[in-house]
């Protein structure tokens, strides 16, 4: 079966949606079911990063190689990353109004979180922004690159070296014995692993549609 | 004693079989030439000297009525300056180059050495205008600074920051049309965690009680990891 990974996808997240809903999770202070969030949180950005890393990775083989199918691999994993970047802020955000009591606070995660938005927000004003559609590839490639390691520190370098009320900060990456029992990494780990392969499907769809609106407008042009 | 070349001294460059020894050469004879540009078209460096000025006093006018400024709000406010500073002057590194010089260089000289070349000129660059924008902000606004060394070493740290991430930022930009919106849209959220770094290592030497060096570390580290992209992708940018 060709499509294994989609099916896989579908039962993961349906399994996530239900048992991070309704399965056991510990009684916490202040968290309360606040904790579920969790499984939607958490692996967005874990989504995000893997699929910002596949779009840096194909803009530098569209440099090195340049062909129209690697661009637009590039750019629509891009814009993938960017959507499960905004999920994941308004899903902090969300958690942040019950547990923290606002919306928004300044701390150096949620700020370096919202940057490195900014930055891919920037990349997508430059494509637009250059008509010439090889022009735009290659630019935008260049400057692919130089976001991905911008944000990079942004999200994982410079918010572990202050403190932080995110939970996870202060040195250590995430988990702790504190706030994740083995219940929870049943669900968590598959909700990983499902909302990344959502993401990439997506990914595959839009990428496919951009290259068949190309070969249709080539088709008219001839 | 300066000897006064043209400014296609760049043939003039002599060629050894070391390429970094060449490297290095081609770098220094690029930056001869835009220090030799700027000086001989005064205009631009004059305007930029004026829009440090003007800022500042543009500051000091609306700060002026609060009475004395807090310390904190007056780091924020020299860093803004020097920032907007930055962006301006660095946006036109590229901009100024017409498409039929950049092929001569594509003839004479490799791409790396352009890049290096324009961002060593930068910093040098900004350097020059941060200590001027310093100078008169402290001159107006009054200079709480417990370290003044220290300080001027984060204001040196800053001017070759600044020209690090925003020189391939304006390469960037010149290729596009709408090239002096696309500049600071491009430029801001790159230039954040270095601007960050800054403000608190510059907070630090204005307080002079915490000596910790690790923003300092942390902007080499930054520094170094954008001019080494820098040198990477430029050669892909040039030619298009």
């Amino acid at each position: 079966m060709k499509n294994w990974w989609k099916v896989l996808a579908a039962v993961l997240l349906l399994y996530t949606v239900v048992m991070g809903l309704l399965g056991p999770a510990p009684r916490l202070p202040i968290l309360n079911e606040t904790i579920r969030n969790l499984y939607f949180h958490v692996p967005m950005w874990f989504g995000m990063t893997i699929i910002l890393t596949a779009s840096a990775v194909n803009s530098a083989r569209y440099l090195y190689k340049p062909s129209y199918r690697l661009d637009v691999l590039a750019y629509e994993s891009a814009q993938t990353g960017i959507l499960m970047a905004v999920l994941g802020l308004a899903t902090g955000s969300l958690w942040a109004r019950f547990t923290w009591g606002t919306w928004w606070t300044s701390d150096p995660r949620l700020n370096g979180a919202a940057i490195a938005v900014l930055i891919y927000g920037a990349y997508l004003v430059l494509r637009s922004s250059i008509t010439d559609e090889q022009q735009s590839a290659r630019i935008g490639a260049v400057y692919n690159i130089f976001a991905y390691c911008a944000a990079i520190p942004l999200l994982f370098i410079l918010p572990r070296l202050t403190d932080s009320l995110h939970p996870g900060a202060g040195g250590n990456p995430g988990f702790s014995k504190y706030d994740l029992d083995n219940n929870m990494r049943l669900v968590f780990y598959p909700a990983i692993i499902g909302w990344t392969l959502l993401g990439v499907w997506i990914t595959q769809v839009a990428v496919r549609f951009t290259l068949v609106k190309h070969k249709l407008y080539e088709k008219q042009l001839a | 004693m300066t000897r006064f070349r043209p400014v296609g001294c760049i043939f003039a460059v002599p060629f050894t079989h070391r390429p970094a020894v060449q490297l290095l050469r081609e770098i220094w004879y690029l930056m001869q030439k835009d220090f030799r540009l700027e000086w001989r078209q005064r205009a631009a460096l004059n305007g930029m000297l004026l829009y440090v000025g003007s800022t500042v006093f543009v500051c000091y006018l609306s700060f002026v009525r609060g009475g004395v400024l807090p310390a904190p709000a007056w780091n924020a406010l020299l860093w803004i300056i020097l920032l907007f500073t930055a962006i301006n002057a660095v946006a036109k590194s590229f901009l100024q180059e017409s498409r039929g010089r950049l092929l001569y260089y594509y003839a004479l000289v490799r791409p790396e050495a352009v890049i290096l070349a324009k961002i060593a000129y930068n910093a040098i660059l900004l350097l020059g205008l941060g200590l001027v924008a310093f100078g008169a902000y402290s001159l107006v606004l009054g200079n709480p600074v417990q370290q003044p060394g220290r300080f001027t070493l984060v204001v040196a740290l800053g001017a070759l920051g600044f020209a690090s991430s925003l020189t391939l930022i304006s390469g960037i930009a010149a290729k596009a049309q709408n090239s002096n919106t696309l500049m600071p849209v491009l430029g801001f959220p790159v230039v954040i965690p270095i601007l960050l770094q800054l403000i608190k290592a510059a907070k630090n030497a204005l307080d002079g009680l915490d000596a910790s060096p690790q923003p300092i570390y942390m902007l080499l580290g930054l520094n170094l990891m954008v001019v080494a992209v820098s040198y990477l992708l430029y050669p892909f940018l040039w030619r298009t």
